[in-house]
């Protein structure tokens, strides 16, 4: 217990850095899914041949893979600088990294999401004069998101999860702090594994209640 | 299309707009391609010395065939233990013991909110202090593969069981069965069956999820392919794509096998 006292500074720290890689890459993976799926159902060949080319890759590629590929391939030989500071470099290319993953499920699910809403929606959309964009935008996508609450919270707690894996591009997370500790007060081991998973429960466990609370409340009435 | 719904068939005007269109989305993606291509050619990542080393016999043999293997193994053996864990937390959770169900729902729920890269780490780093001696990467990896993986599937069979109509449960004391009876020869097969789609996928989290062995130094393919591999040759980026690739061809097989099963029943 004392290990989890005495450094309970530095783990809240590392927590910060799980809340904030979560953060910013939901709300990155949400627009980019978002994109993903216009692209998927759009009427131009060439943006869905992309856009599931893009998906098929990305679901199927461990995301150790694709955050090592993003470390090495964007970082290192494409060149981008994100920062000088190469915390906040390192932070931003775990972002992408863990973005481009998730948007991948975003998409996913949005898809299924289009499927429930019912084939008069769009039709009567269109007898308004709706174009693609607009007939996307203001009819069915919204309703689309309102059926996919629950899934979309599971894809975010799975993603809240899978930041401790940005370790493989040098972000400081929880993971990395709970092996640190092991190592420093190895006689403490069970302790310090389940402080940093009542963490993670803490953090996953009311997403879960709110997405299924949202589900409800947002479920489109048929 | 599914979706065709969502747009009006085009016109001679929106047939020409289409193709303009067309052209330029596409023009985009190639000019980000080639953006790619310009860039990591120079760095000389295109050079054949570099994608060479992945045609010859003896880089396959040395590297990629045994991380292969490493992954696979390490997946087979997480499929396994994770479906026995699974089968019976998923019989525990649905225990009318009270003093059966809660812990078991406890447990599900626990291995399931914790991350797998953290289990991982507790029965690597933590092995010693714990029952005396160092496990093998090989093990830390099934351990964290299998809790986590298999509250899942515990999940999945637990919900599986709760959609069958109760005529069955019924019809299945009715004919005098015992309650281990019950579920084991009438409500987990036909729970099996409904949800092979959904167990498959979950194997394909599984496989991939094994690519975390290379943060403990376990040889898969990740780990081969990137440490291994690029470690000789300095081809981290043609190293990456093949080894993506490979995931790819064995989990689009998977999904399309979770596909047929789907439609099968």
């Amino acid at each position: 217990m004392e290990a989890l006292l005495t450094e309970g500074g530095t783990i809240l720290a590392a927590f910060w850095m799980t809340v904030r890689l979560t953060a910013v890459s939901a709300l990155g993976s949400l627009v980019l899914g978002t994109v993903l799926t216009a692209m998927r159902v759009a009427p131009l060949g060439a943006l869905r041949t992309a856009a599931t080319a893009y998906v098929t890759v990305l679901r199927n590629t461990p995301l150790t893979l694709v955050l090592l590929f993003t470390g090495l391939g964007i970082g290192a030989n494409l060149g981008l600088e994100l920062s000088d500071d190469i915390a906040t470099n390192n932070f931003w290319l775990a972002v992408i990294g863990l973005t481009a993953y998730t948007s991948a499920f975003v998409c996913e699910a949005l898809r299924s999401g289009l499927n429930t809403v019912s084939v008069g929606q769009a039709e009567a959309a269109r007898s308004l004069g709706l174009g693609f964009v607009r007939t996307l935008a203001l009819i069915t996508l919204p309703q689309a998101f309102r059926a996919v609450v629950a899934p979309l919270g599971s894809i975010l707690i799975a993603l809240t999860k899978n930041t401790t894996i940005a370790l493989v591009v040098g972000v400081s997370e929880a993971s990395v702090r709970m092996r640190e500790l092991i190592e420093t007060y190895g006689d403490q081991v069970i302790e310090i594994f389940l402080g940093f998973a009542a963490g993670f429960v803490l953090l996953c466990l009311p997403m879960g209640l709110l997405f299924g609370w949202l589900s409800r409340r947002m479920a489109v009435a048929r | 299309m599914s979706y065709a719904n969502l747009y009006e068939a085009p016109g001679p005007r929106g047939v020409r707009r289409n193709r303009l269109l067309t052209v330029v989305v596409a023009a985009a993606l190639l000019a980000v391609a080639a953006f790619v291509y310009v860039r990591f050619d120079d760095k000389g990542q295109w050079a054949a010395e570099k994608w060479t080393p992945l045609l010859r016999g003896d880089v396959w043999a040395t590297f990629i065939l045994p991380g292969l293997a490493g992954t696979l193994s390490a997946a087979v053996a997480g499929v396994v233990l994770a479906a026995l864990f699974g089968i019976v937390f998923a019989v525990a959770r649905l225990s009318e013991h009270r003093w059966i169900r809660l812990p078991a729902a406890a447990v599900v729920e626990f291995f399931r909110s914790v991350p797998l890269l953290l289990l991982i780490f507790f029965a690597f780093f933590g092995s010693y202090v714990l029952i005396g001696v160092n496990i093998s990467a090989f093990a830390a990896v099934v351990f964290g593969l299998t809790l986590y993986n298999g509250s899942v599937i515990a999940e999945i069979l637990r919900a599986g069981v709760l959609s069958l109509p109760k005529g069955q449960r019924e019809a299945a004391y009715a004919v005098g069965m015992r309650k281990g009876q019950v579920l084991r020869l009438v409500l987990l097969p036909q729970a099996v069956k409904a949800m092979l789609p959904a167990l498959v996928s979950q194997f394909i989290v599984l496989l991939k999820d094994s690519a975390l062995g290379l943060i403990v130094g376990y040889d898969e393919l990740v780990d081969r392919g990137l440490n291994g591999i690029a470690a000789n040759f300095s081809n981290v980026i043609p190293a990456a794509i093949l080894i993506a690739g490979i995931f790819i061809v064995i989990n689009l097989a998977l999904d399309r096998l979770a596909h047929r099963l789907g439609q099968s029943s």
